[in-house]
């Protein structure tokens, strides 16, 4: 009975892992398999000997890739930034205060998403114009930001739940006003969901296509700029671009990874 | 000084009033227990007393300074939550420290009560834990020692045992007494479980549907109950509550005529199952043994007696079977008598 529930959990890990890995590990070969072995079949483990950064030199080389990916950062970077800034606040307070109205006010939040992009497209244009915001990362970041905030806000929201109001009432009595029970026991505890929530918005933001291509022309984000440009390119500079894209989210998530994975836990349930 | 007083507090919940017109008095260095069944009332006054709730009327006034106005921060009071409520990001020794730090304390002061309080509760040793590593009842140790710590003048504790096992709640129970006292804390303590009320308190609150129903020492609560409630609810088994006639200031109780504090009418008698005596069946109230429970130190057997189930201890081991007709005589001297409408107390 162990080893039969033991092989079904090694089963599991494995099919999940492979479910995200595979499809990475195609892109990578892709990339960086140069135009043979795009189109080779069995495909090798490596690249082997038609191994080539030609494909992604190439790639980095197009004229605008750089200054795309660098407003792509940009974008996700404020979008990141704002959905935290706004949505944890906004969470907590739905977490720990009662007001009539919650959970219309809970609906609302999703209902923000059940609007459709493409019928806001036109008026946003016009007024983003009229603003000045039109071809700009921030006014891209600030479209990407009102995509991702009702998660932020309804994700922040149950991790505060998740903290006993007792902790933070402990806090009080032992002479802590609301802000410094906040800062000292709250954030804390709720840092590792934050940041996950901080880059579930960046991950929003850096893939969206829609937004982004309707609001620049000039000053694209990464997305909408190889949007343009790959749909005209040979199979392995598309790879390249992908693999392009995968990297950063990859290497953003590795980097807070030890913040997903709670530190101490809540130790108090 | 800290002697506290509540004075006419009453909190209200939308339509449901919590708390109505509770007075309690409190000495300086008294330990005062709050008792009752859960949605009495006894959390909600302890949290205003914390000001962590806010009362519709009425007044919190410790020391003499009146703390309505005060937010919880400023009333330099201690208190041990249900669930403990230590800090899991924090080492055991920065918990206990926490009410210290945010007072600014010296550090080498720090020191010394940190390890005095973690002393005196025995966690001398997980000072570096985290709370995760901890057993339940050494993190109610620190919830104890994080209290303590602060020397404060007020302790309150909410349940602060309810999520122990049994003999761990013992021995707790033992050590808070002996280091309360030690202390010299004015000390409110919550909770539902009358023997943690009896075995702790100088005195004891009894709460019933958010009124105070008697405050007196734990043995005047189990001798005197002031309300056949109380009768019932403290003392284990309850108190038993025999309908009587009373006739020129007699009732009689098992042919046994006993005097009572009316001169006629009909009148509750209450009965503590330890103050019954068993004997011959045409002696006394004749009973029928429903149930004989032996309980190692006493038995206890359950009779049907005049139509009532009636809870009977005995300190002899018997051994008798269902239907077994007995005879019990009260101790005339320990009967308590309760007006069977209004269900308060008659006479001294």
């Amino acid at each position: 009975m162990k080893t039969v529930r033991r092989l079904v959990y090694a089963t599991g890990v494995v099919a999940l892992c492979a479910w995200v890995l595979v499809p990475i590990y195609f892109i990578t070969l892709g990339a960086f398999g140069g135009r043979a072995g795009v189109f080779k079949w069995p495909k090798g483990v490596l690249p082997g000997e038609t191994f080539s950064f030609a494909a992604m030199d190439t790639f980095l080389r197009i004229e605008g890739v750089a200054h795309a990916a660098f407003n792509s950062v940009i974008a996700a970077s404020i979008c990141m930034a704002l959905s935290i800034a706004l949505g944890a606040p906004a969470g907590y307070a739905l977490a720990r205060y009662s007001f009539p109205g919650q959970n219309l006010y809970r609906l609302l939040i999703l209902l923000t998403r059940a609007f459709p992009l493409a019928i806001l497209a036109l008026p946003l244009t016009v007024i983003f114009i009229r603003v000045g915001l039109y071809d700009t990362p921030v006014g891209v970041a600030l479209i990407h930001t009102a995509l991702a905030l009702p998660f932020a806000a309804l994700i922040s929201s149950s991790l505060f739940m998740g903290i006993p109001r007792e902790l933070e009432e402990a806090a009080w009595v032992f002479g802590c006003s609301r802000v410094q029970a906040f800062r000292k026991i709250v954030l804390p505890l709720a840092l590792p969901g934050i940041a996950a929530t901080a880059i579930f918005a960046f991950v929003i933001s850096w893939n969206e296509v829609f937004a982004a291509s309707i609001l620049t022309v000039r000053e694209r984000t990464l997305t909408a700029y190889l949007l343009t440009v790959l749909s005209e390119s040979p199979l392995h500079f598309r790879f390249a671009g992908g693999f392009l894209l995968i990297v950063p989210s990859i290497a953003f998530i590795f980097a807070v990874r030890k913040y997903l994975f709670a530190m101490w836990g809540i130790a108090n349930r | 000084m800290a002697q506290i007083l509540i004075d006419k507090v009453r909190k209200d919940f939308g339509a449901v009033r919590a708390l109505d017109e509770v007075t309690l008095d409190i000495a300086d260095g008294e330990f005062v227990a709050l008792l009752g069944p859960s949605g009495c009332g006894k959390t909600t006054l302890l949290r205003i007393v914390a000001g962590l709730e806010t009362q519709t009327a009425g007044r919190i006034v410790i020391g003499g300074r009146d703390l309505t106005e005060v937010p919880t921060r400023a009333r330099g009071l201690a208190m041990v939550f249900q669930n403990y409520a230590v800090f899991p990001h924090m080492t055991v020794f920065e918990n206990i420290a926490f009410g210290l730090r945010m007072q600014k304390a010296d550090p080498t002061r720090i020191d010394a009560q940190v390890r005095k309080a973690a002393g005196l509760l025995h966690i001398e040793d997980y000072l570096d834990r985290h709370p995760g590593n901890l057993s339940g009842g050494q993190r109610q140790r620190v919830a104890v020692a994080r209290a303590l710590a602060v020397e404060p003048p007020v302790l309150l504790m909410d349940e602060p045992l309810s999520n122990l096992d049994a003999l761990l709640r013992l021995e707790m129970r033992a050590e808070l007494k002996t280091v309360l006292e030690q202390a010299g804390t004015t000390t409110i303590y919550v909770t539902h479980d009358q023997t943690e009320a009896m075995g702790l308190a100088d005195r004891i609150a009894v709460m019933h549907g958010g009124r105070i129903v008697q405050i007196d020492t734990p043995t005047e609560v189990y001798r005197h109950p002031r309300t056949k409630f109380v009768g019932g609810f403290v003392g284990s088994p309850p108190m038993n509550f025999l309908p009587v006639e009373v006739t020129g200031g007699e009732a009689r109780l098992g042919g046994l005529p006993v005097p009572a504090p009316v001169t006629s009418g009909a009148l509750l008698a209450g009965v503590r199952p330890e103050d019954f005596a068993i004997v011959a069946p045409d002696q006394g109230l004749a009973a029928e043994v429903l149930v004989v429970e032996p309980l190692g130190s006493h038995t206890l057997v359950t009779v049907r007696c005049d139509g009532a189930t009636v809870r009977v201890v005995t300190p002899e081991i018997i051994d008798w079977p269902a239907g077994r007709r007995i005879g019990l005589k009260p101790d005339a001297g320990r009967v308590v008598w309760m007006d069977p409408q209004s269900e308060q107390a008659v006479g001294p």
